[in-house]
């Protein structure tokens, strides 16, 4: 138990409580646009960056970022090449990401430790990671506060968005370049392979739930913060990997939450 | 003040053109989808607008919202161009049903709430006024108990009249209807276009509707097109010329509304062909 009360723990239970909020969030209006899949590829890409930043000595988050959001521009390229294939340019662009991250990965001198990026490595969350997490939690509640009315409309119809001349391309450029900050900085805490799954299961378990669009945001806000919560908590009791753990409780209440809905009529 | 100053502009601008169409063709990537179609609609005309598939409803349609440029010709709104109009919400638009996710995750008020959003500026929140608003539509709708059901849950009908709440709650005077009644039964089509005739009748306002099949409303506008373009047919009923373009206000309008409904709800159910 003493591992709780320890510095480390403590730094990853607040980087982790914030992507707990963030993440979810975002995710949330992902899915309802049916992109469920860009959080996994622009991560895949991010960690391209993240091992040119260690190679280059650069902060490797900020290089991960960089990386993500010109994935997220070539992905709406790629999407126009392919209308009616669009997801196939998440295909190509996941693809690219990897590729280039396992040859960055395997130069340079010191090989560095690629599973921390892979599958994350929260309990080594510096001071200036938590700064840079606050930071990107603080810019993703405002947007989101002010443009919550703007979000609706276009996840709903987005021709009556543009109808009511909202600039539609605008905010597809927005949602991408807030999912890249958001993905960048959860690569450290859950591990590129396992950020998907903070994105979008929260939105998963409230679409089963939730009867508004209100509910249905402090739904995802909740159940990211308590499957964070207590991912770490038993994770860091266990002794098992924090990441996975807080995965796994997170298709747990899914699991458990489908059940429910056999047996009870929720949603209605 | 408000109802005042729309009230002068209602009848300023009585008999004027709403929608005008001029010469207008639309291709896409090479292919003529249509060419040189002109149409105008008047104030208070009902215009059925019919076409086999592909004969290009939407994509005039579309063209007219301003979602597509035509490669030739002029749309005009209220006598101004479509490209510069900004007075989005004197249209109501109610989008073709299979184009909206049944499933997302809104209540019917917030779905309809959500006709406001377009002309809300930033940081404005959501006012008592707004809730009156929204009130006010779904009550003159008869879905007022279906408030705070998720969308989803309702049927094919309730989710109509959601949408066509959506499209009234800001006093629209050009209601646009894409296939309004595709995937709805029978009965519910027509009580629901019972209740489009009703708010021509006895409401200041113009309507156009797209439909593939308009066996329902063919008694309303005619039975020969007034006018023929390429492969689109365009049925016309004007105005009653005896009514004076007076605009009410939305409560008055919506609450008259409702009020001639219930009265005029057995008349619906035997079925009124006319």
């Amino acid at each position: 138990m003493e591992i709780v009360t320890s510095e480390f723990f403590q730094r990853a239970l607040i980087g982790g409580l914030l992507i707990g909020v963030t993440a979810p969030l975002m995710g949330f209006f992902l899915v309802l646009r049916r992109l469920s899949m860009i959080g996994d590829t622009l991560s895949h890409v991010a960690i391209a960056g993240v091992a040119l930043g260690f190679l280059t000595g650069v902060y490797p988050i900020a290089m991960g970022l960089v990386f993500a959001i010109a994935a997220s521009f070539a992905i709406e390229k790629l999407r126009k090449a392919y209308k009616t294939y669009a997801e196939l340019s998440l295909a190509i662009m996941m693809a690219g990401g990897i590729g280039l991250a396992s040859i960055l990965f395997t130069s340079g001198e010191s090989m560095m430790d690629v599973n921390s990026y892979l599958f994350g490595s929260i309990y080594t969350l510096s001071n200036g990671d938590l700064l840079t997490i606050g930071g990107v939690t603080a810019v993703v509640l405002i947007v989101i506060a002010v443009q919550s009315k703007e979000l609706f409309l276009l996840t709903f119809d987005e021709d009556a968005a543009a109808v009511s001349g909202l600039p539609v391309r605008f905010y597809n450029v927005m949602i991408s370049v807030l999912t890249a900050l958001v993905i960048s900085v959860a690569i450290k805490i859950v591990g590129a392979l396992l950020v998907s799954a903070l994105l979008t299961i929260p939105a998963a378990c409230s679409l089963i739930i939730a009867r508004s669009f209100k509910q249905s945001i402090v739904t995802v806000i909740l159940i990211g913060e308590l499957a964070v919560l207590a991912g770490l908590m038993i994770a860091g009791i266990w002794n098992l990997a924090p990441g996975g753990t807080i995965v796994l409780l997170l298709i747990a209440v899914l699991l458990l939450l489908l059940l429910l809905r056999r047996g009870l009529r929720l949603g209605g | 003040m408000q109802t005042i100053h729309n009230q002068n502009a209602a009848v300023a601008s009585c008999h004027n053109e709403v929608i005008s169409v001029k010469h207008v063709s639309f291709a896409y990537e090479q292919k003529t989808v249509m060419e040189n179609v002109s149409i105008g609609v008047k104030e208070r005309d009902f215009i059925g607008l019919i076409g086999a598939n592909g004969a290009g409803k939407s994509t005039l349609l579309r063209m007219i919202v301003g979602l597509l440029k035509p490669t030739a010709g002029e749309i005009r709104l209220f006598g101004q161009p479509v490209e510069s109009f900004k007075d989005w919400d004197r249209i109501g638009y109610v989008p073709q049903k299979n184009s909206l996710n049944p499933q997302f995750p809104a209540t019917v008020k917030e779905v309809v709430l959500s006709g406001l959003y377009g002309n809300k500026k930033l940081f404005r929140r959501i006012s008592k006024a707004d809730q009156t608003k929204a009130n006010d539509a779904l009550e003159a709708m008869g879905i007022a108990d279906l408030s705070d059901k998720r969308i989803g849950r309702l049927s094919g009908g309730q989710q109509q009249r959601v949408f066509l709440a959506r499209a009234l709650i800001n006093n629209p005077s050009l209601l646009i209807l894409d296939e309004p009644t595709v995937g709805i039964d029978a009965e519910t089509q027509e009580s629901f276009f019972h209740m489009i005739k009703h708010m021509h009748q006895h409401h200041n306002m113009t309507f156009l509707m797209v439909s593939h099949d308009m066996e329902m409303i063919r008694g309303y506008l005619g039975h020969e097109p007034a006018a023929v373009s390429g492969k689109l047919n365009f049925y016309i009923r004007h105005s009653h010329d005896t009514q004076d373009c007076v605009e009410s206000d939305l409560a008055h309008s919506l609450k008259g509304l409702r009020e001639q409904m219930e009265s005029g709800r057995e008349v619906v159910s035997v079925g009124d062909r006319n």
